[in-house]
């Protein structure tokens, strides 16, 4: 037990700021993620059969393939996409990008596939006749998004996005295999050099299993807050 | 675009996806069987066994599968008595520590599929059942399992590709599936995207064919 005390002679502290960078790479996933969301979701919703198709293209494809896959993709595939594009604007020095954004960027279109997934269904169970009503009363484009299916369809969505939340806290632990040091990456560091890998994998269990914990209580408010009068 | 690359890694890919499909195939197995029991102990009244069944399956869905399979296999191994037990046999193996971590998992996920299949029986086709004499036994056997199993076929098919996905995770442990061969050529030719179309497509595919079995399965069983 003393190797998870705090200070020098302990993991303790350096599991805890472990633990921020696995919060702050979810976090900054599902920001990404819904960025993509926002870009895809109108795209499945189109009523051109084109945009469609490029919208179930992504959500299909990311949610078929491993997440492990993608992060290797991206892992070993990044800095030679973003050197390519320096090329063409004549840089040609090497270039490497940092961890915790490729991180974040590989968790946050994966958790985009599953958030376009959610708004759309979301915006389809959405009445009609709410649609339709805006259109009556005149409302312009922005009243009629902002303030009357955004409010509705987050309602809606909360339940399915805290799944999503979940499954994008877990997977920001597949970025151990980048280097990124978060959870799962200060516990194997640190079951290399104590020869204790029970204690700190069963420890670094304990702190998902808190995150969720934490995180779902968090959640359910949020639920309860957004379903007021129903 | 290396298409010679792609054309000449396909093979090496599909060897691999033979693993990652006995992965599969097994852990679903033995979690079919895993998720059944805990969903019996779930629905028991027994407040301790209830408890004992959620407590599981809290933990196996609240953690990541990859801290699982490494306490499986790097974590088990450190317990000295544990080495002395006929059990090693099994879990000195990075294909059965990864074989037993999925089926964990897949057993918690499948139990609380089963377990709100279960519970949204109508009561009036088992009190039908009782009141035409049937008992008990044959009343789970015959009534309760085939209508759970046609009320859970949808989210299982969605465990099943998240399963499929999941053993991607046993090139973690040093086993050669789909995803452990295409890390691997992707490190030694630096080539990524190519690697990643080849694998990807044999990915999708499965799921494709597993969306459609599920597809006709819920045709079969509806009524």
């Amino acid at each position: 037990m003393e190797l998870l005390y705090f200070g020098d002679n302990g993991w303790g502290d350096e599991l805890f700021i472990a633990t921020l960078m696995t919060v702050a790479v979810s976090i900054s996933a599902m920001l990404i993620g819904f960025l993509f969301a926002l870009i895809f979701t109108p795209l499945k919703l189109s009523k051109y059969k084109i945009l469609n198709l490029i919208g179930n293209f992504y959500t299909t494809v990311i949610r078929g393939v491993p997440e492990l896959l993608v992060i290797y993709l991206f892992f070993f595939g990044g800095s030679g996409a973003i050197m390519y594009v320096a090329s063409i604007f004549g840089y040609f020095e090497y270039i490497e990008i940092n961890a915790f954004i490729t991180g974040s960027f590989a968790i946050g279109i994966i958790s985009g596939a599953y958030s376009t997934e959610v708004f759309r269904g979301a915006i389809q169970s959405i009445d009609k006749g709410q649609f339709e009503a805006s259109k009556v009363l005149g409302f312009n484009k922005y009243i009629h998004f902002f303030k009357v299916i955004m409010p509705q369809m987050l309602r809606l969505a909360l339940p399915n996005l805290s799944n999503v939340w979940q499954i994008t806290l877990k997977d920001t632990s597949l970025i151990s295999v980048t280097g990124l040091v978060e959870i799962m990456r200060q516990s194997y560091i640190a079951a290399g050099s104590t020869r204790d890998p029970l204690l700190f994998y069963s420890f670094a269990a304990v702190l998902y299993l808190l995150l969720t914990f934490i995180s779902m209580k968090f959640l359910n408010r949020l639920e309860k807050n957004y379903s007021r009068g129903f | 675009m290396d298409f010679d690359l792609m054309i000449t890694s396909f093979p090496k890919l599909l060897s691999a996806t033979v693993i990652t499909l006995k992965l599969l195939s097994a852990s679903l197995f033995f979690g079919l069987f895993i998720g059944l029991l805990f969903a019996i102990l779930r629905l028991n009244k027994n407040p301790i066994i209830n408890k004992f069944a959620y407590g599981y399956s809290y933990v196996f869905r609240g953690t990541p599968l990859l801290v699982q399979i490494f306490i499986i296999y790097f974590g088990l191994g450190q317990i000295e008595y544990f080495r002395s037990t006929f059990l090693w046999v099994v879990f000195k193996e990075p294909y059965w520590c990864a074989i037993i971590a999925f089926a964990l998992n897949t057993g918690a996920y499948t139990s609380e599929i089963l377990r709100s299949a279960f519970q949204t029986i109508k009561p009036g086709f088992i009190e039908a059942g009782k009141s035409l004499g049937i008992s008990s036994k044959i009343i789970f056997y015959k009534i309760q399992i085939p209508i759970a199993i046609k009320q859970s076929l949808p989210a299982y098919g969605n465990e099943i590709i998240l399963m499929m996905k999941g053993t991607s995770l046993a090139s973690t442990v040093t086993l050669l599936d789909l995803t452990g061969v295409a890390k691997y050529i992707i490190s030694t030719t630096f080539k990524p995207i190519e690697v990643f179309i080849v694998a990807g497509s044999i990915y999708l595919f499965m799921t494709f064919i597993i969306h459609n079995l599920i597809k006709y399965l819920e045709k079969k069983f509806s009524y």
